[in-house]
């Protein structure tokens, strides 16, 4: 039991690191990014093959971070250009080619066949230790871009980010140019998205493109739109809250009597898309993220 | 000598021409107001001299250099700014922080400042804010500086896009529409806010609808009818014309 909490528990703060990430886009700058899982897969590829490679894992981390910033930074100029919708549509296909990409390119990614035996955190320490050392490490990992944000969004810098999310022109008539700043959250923002990534893959120890569905990406959005986007306490506990929707209703199978398992996995879907329609009607601004104005 | 040159400038949508072959100048430390029905321009001449839809043609030069291809935050940054007619307050903001991000602050702004702060940086951004609060009280706004500026009335929205451009310490404000929606008593506080800060200095367009205020606060007057300037001069004069009264009142007046 404690194992599968352990488990639970370290999905539960990649979820985490990546709706902290979207809280950056979307929450304070209101850039509306439907490729989080691109970034996510960039960051777990990267760090899995260099891993492969024998690079020391710690380097693996850093790498998946840098590339999968690197990585948005056409994405982010494409954002000067389009807004809202467009954005939304841009990255979501953005996502798709990204995975397509690493299922087509088998002489880099193994295609289809995956990643198996990537190194494990840890490892040394033994499954179970390693598994306890990894969440610790994870919640050192989140607290500290918590408090970044934290930080972020009190700074001149975060201040200019909320402008930008609120009216974007406006801010161009008093003489400062929004492009910068943009591209540098979009940066910002996959650079964590690929950071949980490298998290994921030498934690999970196989990865394959099949993980990397856009639904990913809609439970990153899910966690943060519950939990009440543009505040830390939000991301956090939104994050948290859908692990235990997403989790927990495997116990409620024991209580619903007649479902199958495979029911059960539909009966979920269900509850998490009534979850979120009560949030959005009750709570707009999310379970933590104040009161509506 | 003029501070601004609009050289027959003319803004395009479709094929309907929003400014036709407009030139207008401002003298330093002269107020301009633009009056005109709805649709005849005069906010579209504001948004061609701030740079949000550049002229299609035309020239329009500021304080000696040519600003016509210009994006608007260069043209904010050389001291020509605008506020618009439909308020745009960053609503998530306080007011305070309005002004803040409106101050020029380009190291403070750094990413990587945001999490290592300099005691210089510190400095500096707590100038600006006294800075802000000083305009704050200036505009009787102390008393909600630290509301969300989305909460705010109307008319306290337009004062804090005034505010907001002061903190730029701008050389002409373009203001669209000042008064509208503002009640009586702030009206004339408005009024009385322009021209202490055309006393030192500042030149201002007006575009107004509230014909007494304006031709109260103006130097000088346009109306423009079709995107067309109609009449210019002294305001009693302008408003007199028969012209004007024709198109702008329907001969009624």
């Amino acid at each position: 039991m404690i194992a599968y909490l352990c488990a639970i528990g370290i999905v539960a703060l990649i979820y985490c690191l990546l709706a902290l990430g979207l809280n950056l886009q979307f929450g304070l700058t209101r850039l509306v990014n439907f490729g989080v899982v691109a970034f996510f897969a960039v960051g777990a590829y990267t760090s899995g093959l260099l891993s492969l490679k024998g690079l020391p894992l710690p380097a693996c981390f850093v790498a998946a971070g840098v590339l999968s910033g690197l990585l948005a930074l056409p994405i982010g100029l494409l954002s000067l250009r389009l807004r809202d919708d467009y954005l939304a549509i841009v990255t979501l296909g953005f996502s798709e080619a990204v995975r397509i990409t690493i299922q087509q390119e088998s002489w880099l990614t193994h295609g289809v066949q995956g990643l198996p035996g990537l190194p494990k955190l840890f490892a040394a320490w033994g499954p179970g230790a390693s598994d306890m050392a990894i969440f610790a490490v994870l919640a050192f990992v989140v607290g500290l871009v918590c408090w970044g944000t934290v930080r972020l969004t009190r700074s001149p810098f975060g201040r200019l980010l909320k402008a930008i999310g609120d009216d974007e022109a406006a801010l161009s008539a008093l003489g400062k140019d929004p492009a910068r700043f943009k591209v540098q959250v979009f940066m910002l923002g996959a650079a964590l998205a690929g950071v949980a990534g490298a998290f994921y893959a030498h934690f999970i120890t196989f990865i394959t493109p099949e993980q990397f569905i856009p639904l990913i990406t809609f439970y990153v959005w899910m966690g943060l739109v519950m939990g009440g986007s543009g505040t830390v306490r939000g991301a956090m506990f939104g994050s948290l809250l859908l692990m235990v929707f997403l989790e927990g209703s495997r116990f409620a199978k024991d209580w619903v009597p007649g479902v199958s398992e495979v029911g059960m996995a539909s009966l979920r879907l269900a509850a998490v898309g009534l979850a979120l329609i009560l949030v959005t009607l009750y709570r707009p601004n999310g379970l933590f993220g104040g009161k509506a104005k | 000598m003029s501070m601004l040159q609009v050289e027959a400038v003319t803004r395009l949508f479709g094929g309907f021409k929003a400014v036709d072959d407009v030139s207008l100048q401002l003298a330093e430390n002269e107020v301009l107001g633009i009056a005109g029905t709805n649709g005849a321009g005069k906010s579209t001449l504001f948004a061609a001299i701030a740079g949000q839809q550049p002229a299609d043609s035309g020239r329009i030069a500021f304080a000696g250099q040519d600003i016509t291809r210009l994006p608007p935050h260069r043209r904010a940054r050389l001291g020509l700014v605008r506020t618009f007619q439909i308020p745009r307050e960053f609503k998530s903001l306080t007011v305070h922080e309005n002004l803040m991000a409106a101050a020029a602050n380009p190291q403070g702004e750094r990413l990587v400042n945001a999490f290592f702060q300099t005691r210089s940086l510190r400095e500096h951004e707590a100038q600006l804010a006294a800075k802000a609060d000083g305009i704050l009280q200036f505009l009787n706004l102390a008393r909600v500086r630290d509301v969300p500026a989305g909460g705010l009335s109307g008319g306290q929205k337009k004062l804090v896009e005034l505010g907001r451009v002061l903190m730029l310490d701008p050389r002409c404000i373009l203001l669209d529409e000042p008064f509208a929606g503002v009640n009586p008593v702030l009206i004339d506080e408005i009024c009385d806010r322009v021209r202490e800060l055309q006393g030192r200095g500042i030149a201002f367009i007006v575009i107004e609808h509230h014909l007494q205020a304006l031709k109260a606060l103006s130097h000088r007057m346009i109306v423009m009818d079709r995107g067309r300037i109609l009449a210019e001069g002294d305001p009693h004069t302008v408003l007199d014309d028969p012209r004007v009264q024709e198109a702008y009142m329907g001969g009624v007046v």
